[in-house]
């Protein structure tokens, strides 16, 4: 899993429909020290996080996994919202 | 599987109701030679490990396995500690 913030939504009203109901956020991976990684991910929100929140995104088949992912055509999602996190480097 | 060192943990409490009462680890995954390699990343604990400590993940799907395999929203979980340092015997 990767620690990511939150970048945008994406608003898709054609899409497959698996998809219905499913908050779709920009998520942009970050480093430990807060700065931005390359790249960005569309991620399904499974957690109902905020904007200005730090969250945990799963990737792969793995993202199928998560509350209500079981049969979609989805490779990232949001588990688990950040309230803390500290390291030794 | 790769060998990590883990150099962090994370705090979750709104998460994947899956995910409750288990700990988020952050690793860094080592080389053969044991040095740093590629940026660290979260995985979840199954046996354990602590800061500080040699580990060893899974990742992909196989990562839910530890738990309950169908609704564990996990791709990389360390399933094993390593000894101690000197308990990897890289021949070269």
């Amino acid at each position: 899993m990767i620690i990511a913030r939150i970048l945008g939504t994406v608003v898709s009203t054609q899409k497959d429909e698996r998809l219905e109901g499913k908050k779709l956020l920009i998520v942009k991976p970050i480093n430990l020290d807060g700065s931005d990684q390359s790249g960005y991910l569309v991620s399904v929100d499974t957690v109902g996080a905020g904007f200005h929140e730090k969250v945990i995104v799963v990737g792969g088949s793995s993202a199928r996994l998560a509350e209500g992912n079981k049969d979609c055509p989805v490779d990232s999602a949001i588990i688990g919202v950040i309230d803390s996190f500290d390291f030794v480097k | 599987m790769q060998i990590a060192r883990v150099i962090g943990t994370v705090v979750s409490t709104v998460k994947n109701e899956a995910l409750e009462g288990r700990k988020f680890l952050i690793v860094e995954t080592l080389d053969a030679d044991l040095k740093p390699k590629g940026k660290p990343t979260i995985a979840l604990d199954a046996v354990g490990a602590g800061v500080g400590e040699l580990v060893f993940w899974c990742r992909g799907k196989e990562a839910s396995f530890p738990f309950k395999r169908d609704s564990t929203p996990t791709d990389c979980t360390i399933i094993g500690i390593i000894d101690s340092d000197s308990h990897v015997l890289n021949k070269g």
